[in-house]
């Protein structure tokens, strides 16, 4: 039987610890002890794009990744991402305000991935957008309230840095 | 979807990483950026008792290149540089394919290995995927294969009795089949650069963005003053049991001069290099007709690329 292993991740800046099996991955670690139950599981092979998260700032699926990897890592997951609990991040606010999200289930992974697109494509195009988001599946919106809120989200983001 | 248990190693040097795969043997297994050994493990199409986690070895990350006459220019700060002879560019297996497609010297010094990178699943994917983890998991229809293939590189191995250089030709042997033994560790691929004129295109055909490619075709060619075809190398991915090379298409470009190539013609042989595998995704058939359209339009693209380094002179 492999040996729990001790570790340390900061998760949406607070830190959390724990001892975990390798096995764990860190999608199961980030639901079930951090107890940040906006990182969704659809897939758990790496296509759905639902679990998304930021390691130390970049996107990743956390479901291909195993806990004990991020330790001593920064974790960013949905309920981090806006700065406070009263206020919406502006790709979470474009969402709501363009219908970017029916049922829900893949919002999570959307929004991280749009906030990390814009982060390095702050000004894109239609197409870019739409090459940026197609690592996330959606089965209700057909793309377009996502597209939108996209759109508005680099908008917005843009006014605020310039 | 939960992996058998495994006991989890992070070594954090490449000696180190090779003692416990000599140590544990065909027990273990070496974990690069898991995009794909992590869901076969999940799934359960594979199973391993001794997990040997690379990412904390820092001497398998980043680019470096040296050129004749100006020694040494680590661009990532990579050991290992000693390996490195006059004109080469060396990637540490564990440099990220995020890193690969941004990275200048690269961009510069293997085109090829720029382009192809963005074909790699999403940016996602990319910022975990390694190019050592792809070249060592071999699958058919993937990116960084087929591109090695075509430009020669050599992959760097590490094991217990030392490091050896395995070249391309060599190193792939079937799907998921390497010539690396269980303790062999890949830690490093090395590229010539191309000199004198020359240009690079890739593209492959996808159902969906980010999907294993149907067909993929990764094409170089150089040519003389005369604008004569000398050089020309031919990858392809998605077609065979591993990645394969038009070797026709090769041969039928040697030179020829660059205005007058029918690529489309000279395409359609890539057919008989083909020996593509039908699936639920695609049958052989349609693999060998779209591969070898692919490869006369990727073709066509380096063509159009060489004409106007020619005319720039």
């Amino acid at each position: 039987m492999a040996e729990a292993v001790a570790i340390s991740v900061k998760v949406n800046g607070r830190l959390q610890q724990g001892l975990v099996e390798p096995r764990l991955t860190l999608a199961d670690f980030l639901r079930e002890k951090a107890l940040c139950t906006g990182v969704h599981l659809g897939c758990e092979h790496g296509v759905c794009g639902t679990c998304t998260i930021l390691l130390d700032g970049q996107a990743v699926r956390s479901c291909l990744m195993f806990a004990v990897q991020a330790n001593q890592a920064e974790v960013t997951t949905v309920e981090g991402l806006a700065l406070n609990e009263d206020t919406l991040h502006p790709v979470q606010q474009a969402f709501s305000d363009c219908h970017g999200l029916q049922c829900g289930f893949c919002t999570p992974g959307f929004v991280i991935s749009v906030a990390a697109f814009l982060e390095a494509n702050p000004d894109p195009t239609d197409e870019e957008i739409r090459h940026g988001i197609s690592g996330n599946l959606c089965r209700c919106t057909g793309y377009q309230g996502i597209v939108a809120a996209t759109r508005q989200a680099a908008a917005t983001m843009g006014g605020k840095s310039r | 979807m939960k992996p058998a248990a495994f006991e989890y190693h992070a070594p954090e040097s490449v000696s180190d990483a090779v003692g416990l795969l000599a140590q544990y043997g065909d027990d273990a297994k070496p974990l690069a950026g898991g995009q794909s050994l992590v869901p076969m493990l999940s799934m359960r199409l594979t199973r391993f008792e001794h997990i040997v986690d690379l990412n904390q070895v820092q001497e398998m990350f980043g680019v470096s290149s040296t050129s004749s006459g100006n020694g040494a220019n680590s661009a990532n700060g990579i050991n290992g540089a000693a390996r490195i002879k006059a004109d080469e560019v060396r990637i540490g297996a564990m440099t990220r394919q995020a890193s690969v497609e941004t990275n200048p010297t690269v961009a510069q010094k293997v085109p090829l290995l720029h382009l192809a990178s963005p074909y790699i699943g999403h940016f996602q994917i990319r910022n975990r995927g390694t190019i050592g983890g792809s070249v060592a998991h071999a699958d058919p229809a993937s990116e960084y294969p087929a591109v090695m293939l075509a430009l020669g590189g050599i992959a760097e191995v590490a094991s217990p009795l030392g490091t050896r250089d395995i070249p391309a030709a060599d190193f792939f042997q079937s799907t998921f089949t390497t010539a690396l033994a269980g303790d062999d560790l890949l830690v490093a691929l090395r590229f010539q650069p191309w000199a004198g004129p020359c240009s690079f295109a890739f593209a492959e055909i996808a159902r969906r963005s980010g999907d294993f490619a149907l067909a993929g075709a990764a094409v170089a060619l150089g040519a003389n003053e005369a604008g004569k075809i000398n050089r020309a190398a031919v990858g392809m991915l998605g077609v065979g049991s591993t990645a394969v090379r038009a070797s026709s298409v090769e041969a039928a470009l040697s030179g020829l001069a660059v205005d007058e190539v029918d690529a489309a013609e000279v395409g359609r042989l890539a057919a008989q290099d083909m020996d593509p595998v039908g699936d639920v995704h695609a049958s052989a058939e349609y693999r060998r007709s779209a591969g070898s359209t692919l490869v006369g339009r990727v073709l066509a693209d380096a063509l159009v690329q060489l004409t106007e380094e020619l005319k720039d002179g």
